[in-house]
């Protein structure tokens, strides 16, 4: 019987488990996580603070999951170290775990630059886990000033779900502009100018030389006074398990398209891995829920002896504030075709005969046609790109094509 | 299992699924005062042009990408229908980002809703097949 191991207990997690019990239904899977909680929907934690979902809807799978799929989870452990000659996975408590096939899915951590004076504030939160996002709930009120250093996606979305319980925001960013991981310049001002007319000041291209208790001095000059600060600079994935076991680790665990490390018999799935960007042409990390079920799973199958491949990796996004939604996938490079109007921009980026990217903010509709273009690679002379461009739509299909689609199971 | 399947070749562009699709998920018993005068949200749309046109709805993947991707686990396969909570939706859109039919569409509002098949409202049966004047989409079990 196989004795598996799952390192973490999220979305990655929950994939791996399910993989694996789609093929072996008798191994023995043990769960150490960190957290001590059953799996949740990591990214609704600034939907509660909006009144959008409660806990008891946050958990992503049901109350019975571990216990109909057999699986031990050891709450509120982590793993210290990996042994792979004995094949045993040391815990903090002391216990050593044997194993005859690991997922590491352990995520990714806020990461926190050396601010200084950042000791000498006492209301500082990071905002990653449901416990962070009840801590920060309790120190806001009606009459915080709340500053959030970190324009990108976790920064953002905490300043939606905080607006209406606290006084103000001010967001500053060493960028010159909000959401730089997923958005160019002119798109971002689009979305900046919106969140500002909703009530968000922003800050940028600055940050905090200095911190006091509740003033931040900006490297500009300005001073930001504040009761409450949230720290969302960004994330590192958590690799130190893997590198200190001699796996091969750049800025996430490497793993090939089975989701296997270096190591063997150690999969990786996850915040923490680097896999291949189909539309970038090099690995990287991708840390979205999506793909970090799909990996999961992925490690999971191969785990239990059924071969699977993760080979459509992009980074994609579907993101609102207030009512815009932006979306955006792949890689902005090549040529551009733009559409654009009041509060609404389309930015389709092809190469090569490929769609490799885009950016829509405002109209959204349909836009997996677009995304599956970048997925499948699809060849945009065997379609009528000249209306896709205009309109996601499948009339741009081949008649064939679309008979596959509608006419059969898919 | 049985799914919505569509013959292009057949379809006027009616959009008379959409209507069907609307007031057999509205709830109400009369048509008009379900729909007359109402922007209408149906789970089915018609695409296409002057040449062709066909319906959309959700495909009721047998792998389905949306259930995969969604940030509040509201998706979920149920006896090979493709279901959405939306008591737990919370209006991301991802879903929308990743279906490569194009087949979703968010409700009034704002959060998701999907073709179901009609198995939990009054028509019982796709609404959209049973009101098509022409047999341009059909409600039938194939072989993958």
């Amino acid at each position: 019987m196989k004795n598996y191991v799952i390192i973490g207990n999220s979305i990655a997690a929950t994939g791996c488990i399910e993989g694996i019990r789609s093929v072996d239904k008798r191994g023995k899977i043990t769960v150490v996580s960190k957290e001590n909680a059953p799996a949740y929907c990591r990214p609704l934690i600034s939907y509660y603070l909006e009144s959008k979902t409660t806990l008891e809807k946050m958990s992503y799978r049901a109350e019975s999951f571990y216990s109909d799929n057999n699986c031990k989870v050891l709450y509120g452990k982590e793993a210290v170290s990996i042994d792979e000659n004995k094949k045993t996975i040391l815990l903090n408590d002391g216990q050593e775990l044997p194993y005859s096939s690991i997922c590491v899915a352990t995520g990714s951590s806020p990461f926190v630059p050396p601010f200084n004076g950042l000791d000498l504030v006492e209301n500082k939160f990071e905002f990653m886990t449901i416990s962070d996002m009840l801590a920060l709930e309790k120190a806001v009120s009606a009459s915080s000033n709340v500053l959030i250093v970190g324009a990108g996606l976790i920064g953002l979305k905490c300043a939606e779900g905080l607006l209406k319980r606290v006084k103000s925001i001010t967001v500053c960013d060493l960028a010159g502009r909000v959401l730089s991981s997923i958005l160019d310049d002119e798109c971002a001002a689009i979305m900046q100018k919106h969140l500002e007319k909703n009530g968000i000041t922003f800050c940028l291209s600055d940050s905090v030389s200095r911190f006091e208790k509740n003033v931040a001095h900006m490297q500009s000059g300005k001073t930001i006074p504040f009761d409450v600060v949230v720290l969302a600079v960004g994330v590192r994935a958590n690799t130190s398990l893997i590198k200190n076991a001699g796996g091969k680790v750049e800025r996430g665990i490497i793993v090939n398209s089975k989701m296997r490390t270096s190591l063997k018999n150690i999969y990786a799935a996850g915040d923490c891995v680097e896999t291949d960007d189909i539309s970038f042409g090099s690995h990287r990390v991708l840390a979205i829920l999506p793909n970090a079920y799909m990996q999961g799973r992925i490690a999971g199958l191969n785990m239990a002896g059924e071969p699977a491949t993760f080979d459509k990796g992009i980074p994609m996004n579907s993101i609102g504030f207030f009512g815009l939604h932006a979306m955006t996938a792949g890689t902005y490079t090549g040529q551009m075709y733009e559409e654009k109007g009041d509060n609404y921009i389309k930015r389709l980026f092809t190469k090569k005969n490929h769609l490799c990217g885009y950016i829509l903010i405002g109209k959204t509709d349909r836009a997996g046609i677009y995304t599956s273009l970048i997925r499948e690679q699809t060849p945009l002379d065997e379609i009528n790109f000249d209306l896709l461009k205009t309109d996601a739509t499948s009339a741009a299909f081949s008649p064939e094509l679309r008979r596959k689609m509608f006419g059969g199971v898919v | 299992m049985k799914r919505v399947y569509v013959n292009e070749e057949w379809c006027l562009g009616c959009h008379l699924c959409e209507y069907n699709c609307a007031f057999a998920n509205s709830g109400k018993t009369d048509m008009a005062e379900a729909l007359k005068g109402k922007p209408i949200f149906p789970r089915i749309h018609i695409e296409g042009n002057e040449k062709i046109s066909y319906a959309v709805s959700c495909r009721h993947c047998t792998d389905p990408l949306c259930v995969k991707s969604c940030i509040a686990a509201a998706i979920s396969v149920q006896g090979g229908v493709v279901k959405i909570d939306q008591n737990r939706c919370v209006g991301c859109l991802t879903c929308i980002l990743v279906c490569p039919y194009g087949a979703l569409a968010p409700s009034e509002s704002g959060v998701m809703q999907k073709c179901e098949l009609c198995l939990n409202n009054s028509s019982g049966e796709p609404a959209c097949v049973k009101g098509c004047p022409n047999k341009a989409i059909v409600y039938d079990e194939r072989e993958a």
